[in-house]
């Protein structure tokens, strides 16, 4: 592998070329990405110690067990569609950045659309259950009285189930950690920030490769930066899905 | 394909043939979502067997532990094309990483001291907490809740 052999004879560190062989833009995402790395794992790390801090902690198939239609009794259904779509949405972002390299305009166009379609179906699904989590109705004994609660950032109401005692058929339950929601809606809310502005970013390529910005520089690197923020944000949500949905 | 305006870059290493990269990048979608339904299934089977907090829960939650982190290098060595840099790169990223072992075993086990301390020294707490109720306690009591 001609390849092979020079990556070996080069002499990285002598001067005129970049040590890393890549040039300056992508080298800086992958700096922003790693501190990026950073602060989404300062916030999950808190989430964590608080929550081993807890002597009692929400079951997240409890809490988690609804879908547009179906109201409880399918834990984990809707945000393992959630997590699918962003993994395709994640491919279809591969497969641009590499029509990209062969310099294929409307093979970029086509699968940057798709990646786009996927983001915002994403933020749609999140947007759901945030409403259905926000809004939701569930019986909380509260000084000897029942209470209906939603999950927001001052009520928790996935405390633990009281025995024996029954609210229109439905268990009642305790109040829950107060911190449950702060966490829960600013860490998913972060990381729906960031694939929003990962879909801005992506119509915005769309947008220049459309107009035939990258034809003209005769490269298509920006559309490879766009796709390793695009990643990144899957990235964490892998780590956001083990935190809040998995564990 | 050569980039004119990055004569920084010494050596192209990416592949256009479109086959064997079609071939990988469809192999990592399946990897990924097998993954992603052995998590699920191991997260139901939690929630289905209603295990109590003890080591048995604690392997299973370990091993979802271990395939996230597979899930997150197989996006970032082939997704994000890491693998393909030349080594040095490789370290500049994955090196600075590796403070995220301190920060999570110092914060985690700091967080479950503060619950030991609680417990012991904080009864209100502790009874307020745990799973355990008497109902006819909380019907009666004006004032249970903090």
């Amino acid at each position: 592998m001609s390849t092979q052999a020079t990556v070996h004879q080069t002499k990285w560190w002598s001067g005129g070329k970049s040590p890393f062989n890549l040039e300056y833009g992508k080298l800086m995402m992958w700096y922003f990405l790693m501190s990026d790395a950073f602060t989404f794992g300062a916030f999950l790390i808190s989430y964590g110690s608080i929550r081993f801090s807890q002597n009692y902690w929400p079951n997240p198939n409890v809490v988690f067990d609804s879908a547009p239609g179906i109201h409880g009794g399918a834990p984990l259904f809707f945000v393992s569609i959630m997590t699918f779509i962003l993994i395709v949405s994640s491919v279809t972002m591969v497969l641009a950045v590499h029509e990209g390299h062969k310099g294929n305009r409307q093979g970029v166009i086509k699968w940057l659309a798709w990646t786009i379609v996927g983001g915002l179906a994403f933020l749609s699904c999140q947007a759901w259950e945030w409403h259905h989590l926000i809004t939701g109705e569930h019986a909380v004994l509260v000084n000897g009285q029942v209470e209906l609660w939603g999950q927001n950032m001052s009520h928790n109401p996935w405390g633990p189930v009281v025995e024996g005692v029954t609210y229109h058929g439905h268990h009642v339950t305790t109040p829950g950690p107060v911190a449950f929601g702060g966490y829960f809606f600013g860490i998913t809310g972060f990381h729906g920030f960031h694939v929003f502005s990962g879909v801005i970013i992506n119509i915005i390529m769309l947008v220049m490769a459309q107009k035939g910005v990258f034809d003209r520089r005769g490269h298509y690197l920006m559309i490879e930066k766009a796709g390793l923020y695009w990643h990144f944000v899957d990235l964490v949500w892998v780590f956001v899905f083990l935190c809040f949905y998995l564990i | 394909m050569q980039h004119p305006a990055f004569e920084e870059v010494t050596v192209h290493h990416h592949q256009t043939d479109d086959k064997s990269f079609k071939k990988k990048i469809i192999k990592t979608t399946v990897i990924l979502s097998i993954i992603t339904i052995v998590e699920l299934g191991l997260g139901l089977l939690m929630y289905a067997l209603d295990l109590p907090d003890d080591l048995r829960r604690l392997m299973l939650k370990g091993v979802i532990i271990i395939l996230s982190l597979a899930k997150a290098y197989f996006i970032v060595s082939i997704f994000m094309h890491l693998g393909d840099e030349i080594r040095n790169m490789i370290l500049t990223i994955v090196i600075p990483l590796l403070l995220f072992i301190w920060f999570i075993l110092a914060f985690i086990i700091d967080g479950n001291s503060y619950k030991n301390l609680r417990n012991k020294y904080d009864k209100h707490f502790q009874e307020r907490t745990m799973e355990k109720k008497d109902v006819k306690e909380l019907l009666k009591k004006p004032g249970g809740k903090e």
